[in-house]
Order: structure tokens, then C-alpha cells, then sequence
């Protein structure tokens, strides 16, 4: 059964499509990853299902009733849902005092409040912050509390929006361990704006792909992405992207000529002016020349580190640029570093065009 | 040269000061700080338009009677509280409570605005906040205030910072009467008027030191906490 539906939800601000014609269902237990750029109407959409902004057309539903926007239903609504906010807001109290907060305004029993807050505190690692001020606390820190802060009131559908943007590898995991637990334990819905494309694919039961205010697809990460479409390749921004001209060879691949005197090799069959794509974590990066079946194989130099997380993505130089995804574990053990040579290997089959 | 009747006088003075412009800060805060946190909330609903025009409105005379100057309320008050003035059968005029009214009608403009744009100036963010984690509309105009809390102490010391040294108004209801109606403010100017500039400067002393206390606490209380 759904727990929250959107049917055919039109937001406009003074006379500005924000969002299009969205529809889609999120079933009880799920986890539903809101991907797409900047300004695709993400935010806009998960403060309408928070409740925040009412539609300029079309409707939600809640539980299978249809929600009617008096202050008193919000109100009542709003408990049984919880949002954090990419920007991270916090009360000018104590940490304990804000994490309660959700408690303490739905009244009720106060005893059990300290074990709870405690309890939670553990979850987001925040052990024996109670008595802090909240704003005296790190990024990292205040986004946790902001997520206790949500979390404690047990909601039925919990709404992130970029919950780890701007947060530090450690920080990020903590908050994605929490939310997978959360997911799993009590098998609380969310519904996640997101475009750590990483991100989607760890959390993601299933995807909706948001872009210039419309939903393009919804599926599972792999149904989406296994398939990269145009779109997505701009979406995403995916830096190996090529453009090339192509020639079937003989042994019925493509060779596709990419200038700089690199030649790609495809196991589609196109002639001609080609654009297509490899995705990152199909590169295989060593250190040493590898004997594969891979039949591409360049020898290039690293640009760029950038630390995600648990993986690292590099910039590698190899006459062209291109985009390797690695676990940091592995980046740790290769020892790697701008300016080191590495090797990069793919297979034929990897390079996808639409 | 310092006898008995001498700091006895300027004792009486200065806690009739702090009575009097105690009492008027307080009354007034009671009543400001109510209409200046619905002023400073009414931001948030800028839809409806009445409510918004309303809201410019009163916000405008607000602002205006901020900057009331004290002698024209002292002459209002006085010829409010004059014999044949409309409250004149209360004969209240020359008591210590017509110079509460006086430095209370100022006090009431400075609370209302300085608490309005605190509240005013709380994130959008903190109010959307508490009612995402399940406040009602109340509860999350409280919890506004709450953040607004140090900009509604700053609103209520610097009324009594205005109060405690205002002059115009109290002489004109208060009448400047040895005993009964001298402040520190009225004394100084009577005494310098007369050359007795050792009571004169005595009382402008203890009226700095008032000023400076209040500015030193308030200057704590500001550094005090951390700052969004």
C-alpha cells in the first residue's frame, strides 16, 4: 500500500513552472531517491510533501486520504512525517533540548524522553552531547542532531533533502548507516533528494529522475542507469563522455578514432560521428600494465583526487581525461597521488552509446 | 562636606529613577513585546494582502513613534492629567505615576519595534523547522520568539537606557518636586540651573554609572552564546 502518493502535483511560482505534472507512489518501507540537477524542483517537491507548500494544481495523498491544507490536519500530518532540510537549521538550545524538540511539542508523557534522546543520540554517534549548545557544534555534528531531531518522533515517512551535502567522508557514513538502520529496523519510508549519484545507488529501493521540474523516469537505480541515456549523460555531468568518429573493424567492433591519436574500441557496431560513454567504475586502475581481456588499456597520469567517501573518484590524464572511480581502501593501498602514473584498463562491452 | 540629609536626598532620587523607569519599562514590555512579535511574524505570512498591508502599516507608525520625542509626550500627558484635562479628576498629575505614564508611552514604541525586528530577523528556516518536527502554529511562533530572545532583552534595556535618562517628558508631568517627584534627570538640571554643582555632578555621576552598568550587561549578554 502507498503511504504517499502525488497526482499530478503542479507547483508554479509567480508565473515559474517549478514543478510538472508529477505522479509517482512510494510504498510503505521504501526508500525513494529524488536524483537531478540543481533547481530540477527537488526541494520544492519534498517541502510540498512535507507540507511546507501547498500545490498550485493536483493533489497527495496520505495514507490513501487525499490531504486538505486546514492549519489543524497540517499540523496533525506534519506529526507523522519528519524532514531535514539541506540547509542545517538548528534551535538556539541545547543539543538535548533539540533533539526533544519534535517530542516535546506533540506533549504527552515526558518520562522515557532522556532515554530516548539518549538512545538516538548513540544512533547519529553524538554520545554525550546533550548539554552542548547545538550551534556551537560542527557541520557534520549539526546535521546529526538534525537527523535525531527527525528521527526521534519515529515518523512514518521521512523526508531528506541532500542529507550529506557538504558533510566529510566520516560524516556521511554515519548519517547513511543511520538511515539504512532507521530503513531497516522500523521500516520507515523515505524519500530522498539526492545527487550523489553514489548515494542513490547505496540507498535506493527505487529512483525518480527529476529534471527542468518533470519526472523523466522512475525504476530501480540499475534500470535507470545501467542504460545511460543522453539526458544522463548531461545530467550527470559524466566526464567521460567522448565524441569520435567510428569504424567497424574487422574484427566487427567499433574503433573509434577520439583525436589526440586515441582510439577507443566498442562492441557496438556505428560508423560515423559517435558520442558514448564510459562509465567511471568500469575503469580498472592499476599501477603496473595488466595482461586482461580488457581491450582497452591506457597509460595515463593522475590530475585529480577527489575524496567521496568511501570511494575516490580520480582524474586521469591519459591524452584525454578520464573519470575512475575507486573504493578508498584500494586508493589507500596503491598509494596513490597527483602526478602518479597509474594504467587504466575497460572492456569493449563499457563503452555505452544511446 | 558630605552630610546625612545629602546622601539621603540623593538616594531617595536615584531609586525614584529606577522606580519610575523601572515600572514604565516593565509595564511597556508586558504590552510591547506581544504586539512586536506579531508584527515581526507577520513577515512570514506576506500572502495574504490585507494582512501585509496591515502589517506596513503598523510597522510604519511604529517605526514613527520610536523616535517620539519626550517633551511632546510629557505635554500630552500633562494636558491628558491637568485639572481640566480629560483624566484630571484622577489627580495624578506631579506624581511619581503620571512620570511612569510618560517614559511608558515612550518606552512601549522602542520595545515594540527592537522586539519586531528581532523576531523579524529569526530564519524563515526555524519557524519551517518547528512545524516540519510537528509544532503548531503557535508553538512554532514561540519557539520564534525564543531564538528572538536575546533582540527582546537588547528591546527592553534600551528602553530603560532611553527611559533612565530622558528628561523633557517627566519634568513637564512629574514637576520636579524635592521628595516627591525628583529624578536624576530633573535634579541635574534644576541644581545646575541653581549653581549647586556638587549635587549636580553627584547625580550625573550615578546617572553614568546607571548607563554604563546597563551597556556592560547588555554587552555580556550580547557576547554570551554563540552566534548564528
Amino acid at each position: 500500500m502507498p503511504i504517499i502518493e502525488a497526482q499530478n502535483l503542479f507547483k508554479e511560482y509567480s508565473g515559474r513552472q517549478v514543478l510538472k505534472d508529477i505522479n509517482f507512489r512510494v510504498q510503505n518501507g521504501e526508500i525513494f531517491v529524488l536524483v537531478g540537477p540543481n533547481g530540477a524542483g527537488k526541494t520544492t517537491l519534498l517541502r510540498i510533501l512535507d507540507l511546507l507548500e501547498e500545490p498550485t494544481n493536483g493533489g497527495i495523498l496520505f495514507d490513501g486520504v487525499s490531504i486538505n491544507y486546514s492549519a489543524k490536519d497540517k499540523s496533525a500530518l506534519r506529526r507523522r512525517i519528519s524532514m531535514v532540510f539541506q540547509q542545517t537549521v538548528l534551535f538556539n538550545m541545547s543539543v538535548f533540548d533539540n533533539v526533544a524538540y519534535g517530542l516535546k511539542v506533540r506533549g504527552g508523557n515526558k518520562v522515557g524522553v532522556e532515554q530516548r534522546v539518549r538512545v538516538i543520540l548513540e544512533r547519529v554517534q553524538l554520545r554525550g552531547f546533550e548539554h552542548k549548545n547545538a550551534l556551537a557544534l560542527s557541520g557534520g555534528e549539526a546535521q546529526r542532531v538534525a537527523l535525531a531531531q527527525a528521527l526521534i518522533t519515529e515518523p512514518e515517512l521521512l523526508l531528506l533533502d541532500e542529507p550529506t551535502a557538504n558533510l566529510d567522508p566520516r560524516n556521511v557514513s554515519i548519517v547513511e548507516e543511520a538511515l539504512s538502520r532507521v530503513n531497516r529496523e522500523r521500516r520507515t519510508t523515505m524519500i530522498v533528494a539526492t545527487h550523489n549519484m553514489l548515494q542513490a545507488e547505496n540507498l535506493a529501493h527505487r529512483v525518480a529522475v527529476l529534471n527542468e521540474a518533470k519526472i523523466e523516469m522512475i525504476g530501480t537505480f540499475q534500470e535507470i542507469f545501467g542504460e545511460p541515456s543522453k539526458f544522463l549523460m548531461d545530467f550527470a555531468k559524466l566526464e567521460n563522455v567522448f565524441s569520435g568518429v567510428s569504424r567497424v573493424s574487422a574484427e566487427g567492433t567499433s574503433v573509434i578514432d577520439v583525436g589526440e591519436g586515441l582510439q577507443i574500441e566498442a562492441t557496438f557496431k556505428k560508423v560515423g560521428d559517435v558520442t558514448f560513454y564510459v562509465p567511471p567504475e568500469d575503469i580498472v586502475l592499476s599501477t603496473r600494465q595488466l595482461v586482461s581481456s580488457a581491450r582497452n588499456t591506457f597509460e595515463g597520469r593522475i590530475v585529480q583526487i577527489s575524496d567521496l567517501g568511501s570511494v575516490v573518484k580520480l582524474r586521469v590524464r591519459a591524452r584525454k581525461d578520464f573519470i575512475v572511480q575507486i573504493t578508498k581502501r584500494s586508493f589507500n593501498e596503491m598509494q596513490l597521488n597527483v602526478d602518479s602514473i597509474v594504467f587504466l584498463a575497460f572492456k569493449a562491452s563499457s563503452v555505452q552509446t544511446d | 562636606m558630605i552630610d546625612k540629609a545629602f546622601l539621603e536626598e540623593i538616594l531617595s532620587i536615584t531609586l525614584l529613577s529606577l522606580r519610575v523607569s523601572g515600572t514604565a519599562v516593565l509595564i511597556g514590555a508586558l504590552i510591547g513585546v506581544p504586539i512586536g512579535t506579531v508584527l515581526g511574524l507577520g513577515r512570514f505570512k506576506g500572502k495574504q494582502t490585507l494582512m501585509h498591508f496591515i502589517n506596513i502599516t503598523l510597522t510604519s507608525i511604529v517605526n514613527t513613534f520610536m523616535g517620539l520625542p519626550p517633551v511632546v509626550v510629557g505635554l500630552v500627558v500633562y494636558l491628558l492629567l491637568t485639572s481640566s484635562g480629560p483624566l484630571g479628576p484622577l489627580g495624578l498629575l506631579y506624581t511619581p505615576t503620571a512620570m511612569i505614564i510618560t517614559q511608558f508611552i515612550m518606552a512601549v514604541p522602542i520595545i515594540t519595534g527592537v522586539t519586531m525586528s528581532a523576531v523579524g530577523s529569526v530564519e524563515k528556516a526555524i519557524r519551517e523547522k518547528a512545524l516540519s518536527l510537528g509544532a503548531t502554529d503557535r508553538q512554532a511562533a514561540w519557539t520564534v520568539l525564543r531564538e528572538a530572545r536575546m533582540g527582546v532583552l537588547t528591546a527592553i534595556i534600551v528602553a530603560f537606557g532611553a527611559a533612565i535618562s530622558e528628561v523633557g517628558g517627566i519634568m513637564i508631568t512629574g514637576g520636579n518636586i524635592r521628595w516627591v517627584t525628583r529624578t536624576l534627570t530633573t535634579a541635574i538640571v534644576v541644581e545646575t540651573n541653581l549653581g549647586d554643582f556638587d549635587l549636580a555632578i553627584s547625580l550625573g555621576v550615578i546617572l553614568l554609572s546607571i548607563a554604563f552598568t546597563i551597556n556592560l550587561v547588555l554587552t555580556i549578554i550580547q557576547l554570551r552564546g554563540p552566534k548564528r
